[in-house]
């Protein structure tokens, strides 16, 4: 039987990788969930049919209340609130993790003895560490990302020094748990650990501004990874282990990634906050030139080439089908109509284009900030909807400014470029954007999707 | 306030400065708007057509003048035949004109103009930034005199523009060169080559290389180091060194063109003279030289400025009306500077008008405020082109970071290593098969994630999610015990963790469904 199993988790791997190898493309994606899906499926059959386990009422009721559950929310969810679906998503695998840590500790069936024993102590401890800081980190996160919390980093005054002191009391907590000779004899350690891991998770998300926010969800869908993978040595599973390492170093990745299109480290943005940079900034002055949107209607019929820009704020706006629409009416007129999308737009990796694809926009003319940014001086129109930071000029040209080297979508080098926003309010970094002063832009304030509404009504 | 378009008075002036389009745009300003009866006739806007766009028509031309509040010209104001009395005496204290003025060769016309305590704004004088470019009547009038030098070139010129091959024979194209490649120089052209001919452009200032082959034209390169841009966009007058080199060229391409169309103006100076009596002499008979610069004294050492002259059987146009030419045209495009600066003017759209000389267009443009004579005006803050300023420091400490990178990996390897050992040297067996797994599903984990098209970050993420809910197997094996805490605990973590499996697998499949070509 254990063979059967063993076999099981082998082809379950297999799937799995070969279900994330598909995401390279569009086209092999879909199939590549499925693959995914009947992994999962082999794997949690193989187990339950395996001896080990007998439970099988509570086991059905769980899983179809969770299951139903999950369902429910796939099927209602909307395209805009994915940022807070999978930072919802992340907390549940780091709760689950430190229930089954707990679970696994409690458990005396696992007598060991010497180096064993301590190891298997380390991985209870670790793989509870992790989970618990990815919990707490993960709901602050969707509360941030919902609007629940304040989205400004909260920088308390010694906050670096708490982390450390935290840190510090985790290994000490680790050293007498793992140190003390009885078996399952002292918990306290334990759990004052993961109380204290849930207030690191708290504190490290809170300290995270909002523009950061897709590198907090990545490294949460990270650690949620290791979380796994911890799970997966305390339960000698190397399925667990398996999946853990590949969720935990795609997160890792796309963290990285998010790190790199900002232009800032990975250890600045967990330690929060802007603004470490020393100088005076420049300040900008200029009048930003407000236009209709029956003049930008105007332009845009005038315009051969037009690139669209689409930031944040064309997600608070649900924006997304309108958008659409306007960009297929200036199609069928024979005008080339492109997306540049900026990597960190939005509030998690590839948020533009999932609310893109949701308006049924097609993704070949859906370009990365490396693929079209040399495009602009050959643009006619390029119309930023709701973004402030990833269009600003001073990250090139301001060596003082907070998101200096960020890489950034020239947009300013178009024949003209129209913004759409709110209201004169700074972005998310709380930088102030040359872009809106800049002699061929002009804005049209208001909101996203009314404006254009009434350009698209405008448009002959 | 009341608008009045005067007829130009100036002999073969066919422009006009409004036309019922622009008229209508006017009075939806709140403006009222009065035009000379004939005003538009040669421009071929008729009274009638004026009328039906809400403007009025006054036949008397004295009474038109005293009436108006502001009045609008093309030509800067001069006698007047039929009422034998200059125009500027026409106007009086409070009114404002909008016209060309040209201050500099005005000077006489600016005191008389002051002395009658009114406010001029000249459209040659709009400074040359970027927010003013739809007030800048000198480029509107450059380009349709870019246009028309071609058309009377292709008038004078025996031959096709376009190479044809026909029954009757092969015609090669037309062979134009364009001097000077300003507005009037490009829109040349942008002319020259939509009839077909190749053309070939030269200019002093490199930077401009772009922009001409960006309307299909060769850019000849000289072999010469030397940068004439002037400030606001142009040209300054060269060394002679590069005069010297330049004629050459000039004299190489004289041989082999048929059109050469010159456009080089030096500002406050004479025209430079770029083709010579000898260069024209090379020139193939019935060959045409179009000199944009013959009011200026022409660019070129033959032009009689105002007419055609031929010489060598090379024809030599020297008009210097080429936009008034194209009266409908220029004076469309003229009339919609002007609406533009007017609605700079009147910012509440009110029909009233405010002169702002704090605001740096209207400083520029206004040459006499309330009989104050203002010009020149300070030098404006930007030149339309601005210069990149270099940032040096920037490439060093990318350097600098990128030897810190490799100092930093080398020395992630050898802790990583040390680490390796030490572990190795403690742990059990089983746990260092466990780990070898670990660090192999990262590999593959960084070898499959790298490929992942940035698109599909998200459904990414979400997928990974799902996977990540396999942490319910850690739970389905531990649920089974006799122990109710561990049920529990266990229970819970196999609902959170169905949730995810179940909501992470869904809602992929749904968000991959909308990505379609």
């Amino acid at each position: 039987m254990s063979g059967i199993l063993a076999a099981a988790y082998i082809a379950a791997s297999v799937l799995f990788i070969l279900s994330l190898g598909g995401l390279s493309n569009p086209e092999t994606a879909r199939r590549g969930n499925v693959y995914g899906g009947i992994g999962l499926i082999i794997a949690v059959v193989a187990t339950i049919l395996s001896d080990q386990v007998t439970a099988y009422v509570v086991l059905i009721i769980a899983m179809l209340v969770g299951g139903t559950a999950g369902a429910f929310v796939a099927a209602r969810v909307q395209m805009t609130e994915m940022p807070e679906l999978v930072a919802i998503l992340h907390s549940f695998v780091g709760l689950a993790a430190v229930l089954i840590g707990f679970a696994t500790y409690l458990d005396p069936a696992h007598a060991l003895f010497g180096i064993e024993k301590s190891i298997h102590e380390v991985e209870i401890f670790i793989g509870i560490l992790i989970g618990a800081v990815t919990f707490t980190g993960s709901v602050i996160a969707f509360g941030k990302l919902r609007g629940m919390i304040d989205g400004k980093p909260l920088l308390l005054p010694a906050r670096h020094l708490i982390n450390l002191a935290i840190a510090l009391a985790c290994v000490w907590l680790g050293s007498i748990f793992v140190g003390n000779p009885a078996t399952g004899g002292v918990v306290w350690p334990l759990i004052l650990m993961t109380v204290l891991a849930f207030a690191f998770g708290v504190h490290m998300v809170m300290a995270i501004g909002g523009a950061d926010m897709p590198v907090v969800v990545s490294m949460l869908n990270s650690y949620s990874g290791w979380a796994a993978a911890a799970t997966g040595f305390m339960l000698s599973n190397d399925l667990l282990i398996v999946t853990g390492a590949l969720v935990g170093s795609s997160g890792a990745i796309l963290s990285y990634i998010m790190c790199r299109a900002m232009n800032r480290n990975f250890i600045s943005v967990i330690a929060g906050g802007f603004g470490t940079s020393g100088g005076a900034v420049t300040s900008i002055e200029g009048e930003a030139v407000p236009i209709s949107a029956a003049a930008t209607a105007q332009l845009l019929n005038d315009a051969q080439s037009i690139i669209i820009v689409p930031g944040y704020g064309m997600a608070v706006a649900h924006a997304q089908n309108i958008v659409s629409e306007l960009t297929t009416a200036l199609r069928n007129k024979g005008k080339k109509v492109r997306f540049a999308i900026h990597p960190v737009a939005g509030r998690m990796p590839g948020h533009m284009n999932v609310l893109l694809a949701e308006a049924r926009l097609p993704y070949d003319i859906v370009m990365e900030l490396d693929e079209i940014n040399d495009d602009f001086p050959a643009t006619d129109v390029a119309i930023v909807i709701g973004a402030n930071d990833i269009v600003n000029p001073s990250a090139q040209d301001e060596p003082n400014s907070p998101i200096a080297g960020m890489p950034v979508l020239e947009v300013w080098k178009a024949k003209s470029a129209i913004v759409l926003k709110r209201s004169m309010a700074t972005g998310y970094a709380g930088v102030d954007n040359p872009l809106f002063f800049h002699p061929n832009t002009q804005m049209l304030f208001g909101d996203a999707k009314e404006s254009l509404d009434s350009v698209f009504q405008s448009l002959d | 306030m009341k608008i009045a378009v005067p007829r130009e008075v100036h002999p073969s002036e066919y422009r006009v400065a409004t036309t019922p389009d622009v008229a209508r745009k006017l009075i939806d300003l709140g403006f009222e708007v009065i035009v000379e009866s004939n005003a538009g006739l040669a421009a071929s806007f008729s009274d009638a057509s004026f009328e039906t766009a809400g403007a009025k028509i006054e036949p008397d031309t004295a009474a038109l003048w005293r009436d108006a509040d502001i009045v609008l010209k093309v030509r800067p104001p001069e006698h007047h035949p039929t009422l034998n009395q200059h125009e500027a005496d026409l106007l009086h204290a409070g009114q404002t004109l909008i016209s060309f003025i040209w201050p500099a060769q005005n000077p006489a016309l600016m005191d008389q103009l002051a002395t009658k305590k009114v406010t001029v704004l000249a459209m040659d004088s709009v400074p040359r930034v970027s927010r003013a470019q739809k007030l800048d009547a000198l480029s509107s009038m450059a380009n349709v005199g870019g246009y028309r030098a071609v058309i009377e070139a292709a008038n004078h010129f025996g031959r096709f523009f376009t190479g044809q091959i026909t029954a009757a024979g092969k015609v090669p194209p037309a062979k134009v060169l364009v001097i000077g490649a300003g507005v009037a120089g490009l829109s040349a052209i942008g002319t020259a080559v939509s009839l077909g001919a190749i053309v070939r452009a030269f200019d002093t200032r490199p930077e401009v290389h772009e922009q001409v082959e960006s309307m299909g034209a060769q850019f000849l390169d000289l072999d010469f180091e030397e940068d004439g841009d002037g400030a606001g966009g142009y040209a300054k007058e060269m060394s002679p060194a590069f005069i010297a080199a330049e004629m050459s060229l000039f004299r190489a391409q004289a041989a082999d063109v048929d059109i050469i169309i010159t456009t080089a103006l030096i500002p406050g100076k004479p025209a430079p003279k770029l083709i010579l009596a000898d260069m024209v002499e090379i020139m193939r008979d019935g060959s045409v030289i179009v000199d944009m610069a013959a009011e200026q004294g022409g660019n070129c050492e033959l032009t009689e400025p105002g007419t055609v002259a031929t010489h060598h059987g090379v024809t030599i146009i020297g008009y210097t009306d080429l936009p008034s030419r194209l009266a409908a045209q220029s004076s469309q495009l003229y009339g919609t500077n002007l609406r533009f600066v007017l609605t700079e003017l009147c910012p509440q759209k009110d029909g009233v008008i405010v002169v702002d000389m704090d605001d740096e267009v209207i400083r520029g443009t206004t040459v006499i405020n309330n009989g104050d004579i203002t010009w020149p005006p300070p030098a404006p803050k930007l030149s339309s082109l601005p210069k990149p300023t270099v940032t040096a420091p920037l490439p060093a400490k990318k350097e600098k970071t990128h030897n810190d990178g490799a100092r930093s990996s080398l020395a992630i390897l050898i802790v990583g290593g040390f680490a390796l050992w030490g572990l190795g040297a403690v742990a059990p067996a089983a746990f260092m098969s466990h780990f070898t797994v670990f660090v192999l599903a990262c590999f593959v984990g960084y070898q499959v994630i790298w490929k992942v098209t940035p698109a599909l970050h998200t459904p990414l993420m979400s997928v990974t999610n799902a996977i990540s809910g396999i942490i319910v197997l850690g739970a389905v094996l531990q649920v089974s015990t006799s122990s109710f805490v561990i049920t529990l605990l266990a229970g819970i973590a196999i609902l959170i963790a169905s949730v995810n499996v179940v909501g992470g697998f869904l809602v992929t499949q749904r968000m991959l469904r909308m990505f379609q070509k």
